[in-house]
């Protein structure tokens, strides 16, 4: 490594994105949801049958209560990202109010659509998510846990019956909006599909733009900090 | 004046003793204290009977196969004697321009004062004439009556949701009583057919009280729908334990196991058969090692298969279930991920051979 060289890693600029709580919640929220997609299916596709008495095992019972448990952690966690949202650094804002009102943001959508198709030769440099993955992050951590949220609650309320906070607050109106329960099942169980799809996309794009992009992503997730390979002016400034 | 429940039971031989018997049960099916049996007693001496009209839309007549079949011999002889069940075309001497004679004398006579119980539905596609009753389409009859009555009881699913007539594609426009009419109480007692007893006790009650028991949000009493098959299923010990049948007939058949994996819509549906069960308390589908279809929820015919635990998504052409349709999803997008990561590698390699 030459001098010239050694100086260059020196000086690249770091910012520090994620605070703590911040990337506490994203890796607690991965791992309920893993626990949620895995125990989801097989409340839908049990595992095979066991035999001898009933009172001998809680198999089903303890994947429900795995479900349930991480649902809990899933809904916590959610109000908790929306407090953090309030009193978090800017970064921890764009989850929730992407700039959907700025033009320039939805170039920047474009210009990572091409990006993905192998139409741009050079990519951008972002200090905070890239407007494609801001949009993708938008729509289903927000919207799409919102309906795992309220979808699985008006289920659980089920079980825990008419007269249950559950119930009243989300199974009373929810079962009938969407014509009855076995309709909520089939819903709930699209959703996990559709945020196992969400999970593909987004181990993938994360690992991908970490080698390919100018800025780190896995490691930023870890630390907390944001390290670029040069000293270009990031293309994201234009939301500050 | 009309005689009162007290005097046509005793006309009917029914002694004080049975009476009184039968107003203790009444009590206990409604899930009433020990203290209203003496109110129940009281109403039935002193008040009149309300007349009831029994109209049949598009139905099967199974509501009222069901209804005259309730086990509870005093609550059978009774109900029947008592209720001043003036009109149902199926149980009425009467017929043709006789029949229909009652209906209008019934409107004259007690105008907003008697109850309209409907069993069916009405069909609004091509000009009603789906369902003519006395040469006319039954909705006529059924907005004529139900412009005079009380309130309406919505017998069955046909009446509360529309039932086999409104599955997929519905080409008579069958539509449940609820939609047409929206200026009447109306109580669903959902179930193809509702449970007997239920039946009887809903028509207890609103003739004693002279009101609906508590409805929930769907308009359903809360004393028999607050829940479901699944919470009061005698074989949900093996469910917990994650037994089940895994195809008819086999050991774990035999031995009754849950029958979720057999799409058994117990989970789903909202009814007392776990607890009251069919004919004097003999049996229920899951007893008799069937799964339930969930025959009380809204358009249970197309909610199947009813042997799949996973609901058919017919909006995808062939029948699917949600982890075909998601699994696939997730397997293009797999794919698509696959490919996309080769022709970065391959991107990568060109860029670093520049």
């Amino acid at each position: 490594m030459s001098q010239v060289e050694a100086y260059k890693i020196q000086s690249t600029p770091a910012v520090y994105v994620y605070e703590g709580p911040l990337r506490l919640w994203h890796w607690i929220n991965a791992l309920a949801i893993t626990v949620l997609c895995v125990s989801g299916y097989f409340i839908g596709s049990p595992l095979p049958s066991l035999s001898g008495e009933a009172s001998d095992y809680f198999l089903m019972g303890y994947i429900r209560f795995a479900h349930f448990a991480a649902g809990y952690v899933i809904a916590v966690g959610f109000l908790f990202r929306i407090y953090w949202a309030i009193v978090g650094n800017y970064h921890a804002r764009q989850l929730l109010l992407p700039p959907f009102f700025s033009g320039k943001f939805w170039g920047g959508v474009w210009h990572e659509l091409r990006w993905y198709f192998f139409l741009e030769k050079e990519p951008r440099k972002y200090v905070g998510h890239n407007p494609l993955a801001m949009v993708m992050m938008h729509l289903f951590m927000v919207w799409g846990l919102l309906f795992m949220i309220f979808t699985g609650f008006a289920l659980y309320g089920e079980g825990k019956g008419m007269g249950s906070w559950q119930y009243e607050w989300f199974s009373s109106w929810i079962i009938p909006l969407f014509g009855q329960s076995q309709d909520v099942h089939t819903w709930h169980h699209l959703f996990m599909w559709a945020i196992v799809i969400f999970v593909i996309v987004h181990i993938y794009a994360a690992i991908r733009e970490d080698i390919m992009s100018r800025q780190s992503l896995v490691s930023t997730m870890i630390s907390g900090w944001r390290m670029f390979r040069d000293n270009r002016e990031p293309d994201d400034h234009y939301l500050k | 004046m009309t005689e009162t429940f007290y005097e046509v039971m005793r006309r009917q031989g029914i002694t004080r003793r049975s009476f009184l018997k039968y107003c203790s049960l009444t009590a206990a099916a409604l899930g009433l204290g020990p203290s209203f049996v003496p109110k129940i007693a009281h109403a039935m001496e002193t008040k009149p009977r309300i007349p009831i009209l029994w109209l049949h839309g598009l139905e099967c007549t199974c509501c009222s196969e069901s209804f005259i079949r309730s086990a509870h011999p005093l609550a059978k002889d009774v109900i029947l004697s008592m209720v001043s069940l003036d009109y149902d075309d199926t149980l009425m001497a009467a017929a043709g321009h006789q029949a229909e004679a009652i209906i209008s004398e019934t409107i004259d006579k007690y105008d907003g004062n008697f109850i309209l119980a409907v069993e069916g539905n009405p069909p609004l596609n091509q000009e009603g004439m789906s369902c003519i009753i006395a040469g006319k389409p039954f909705n006529e009859q059924l907005m004529h009556v139900a412009k005079h009555c009380k309130a309406i009881i919505s017998w069955g699913s046909c009446a509360s949701y529309g039932c086999v007539q409104a599955a997929a594609p519905n080409p008579t426009g069958a539509t449940p009583i609820h939609k047409v009419i929206n200026d009447k109480p109306i109580i669903k007692v959902p179930g193809c057919p509702p449970i007997a007893e239920v039946m009887t006790a809903v028509v207890t009650y609103i003739l004693t009280f002279e009101r609906f028991p508590e409805l929930d949000r769907q308009g359903r009493p809360k004393m028999f729908y607050s829940q479901r098959i699944h919470d009061k299923c005698y074989r949900r010990p093996h469910f917990d334990a994650g037994q089940f049948v895994e195809t008819w007939d086999d050991e774990a058949a035999r031995k009754g196991y849950c029958l979720y994996k057999m799409g058994c819509k117990g989970p789903t549906t909202y009814n007392a058969c776990s607890t009251i069960r069919w004919n004097e308390g003999t049996s229920f589908p899951i007893q008799a090692g069937h799964g339930c279809i969930g025959c009380s929820e809204d358009g249970f015919w197309d909610k199947g298969s009813w042997y799949a635990r996973l609901t058919d998504i017919k909006q995808f052409g062939v029948e699917s279930n949600a982890d075909k349709v998601g699994g696939t999803a997730a397997a293009v997008v797999g794919a698509a991920t696959a490919a996309h990561m080769a022709a970065s590698a391959v991107k990568r390699a060109k860029q670093k051979g520049e």
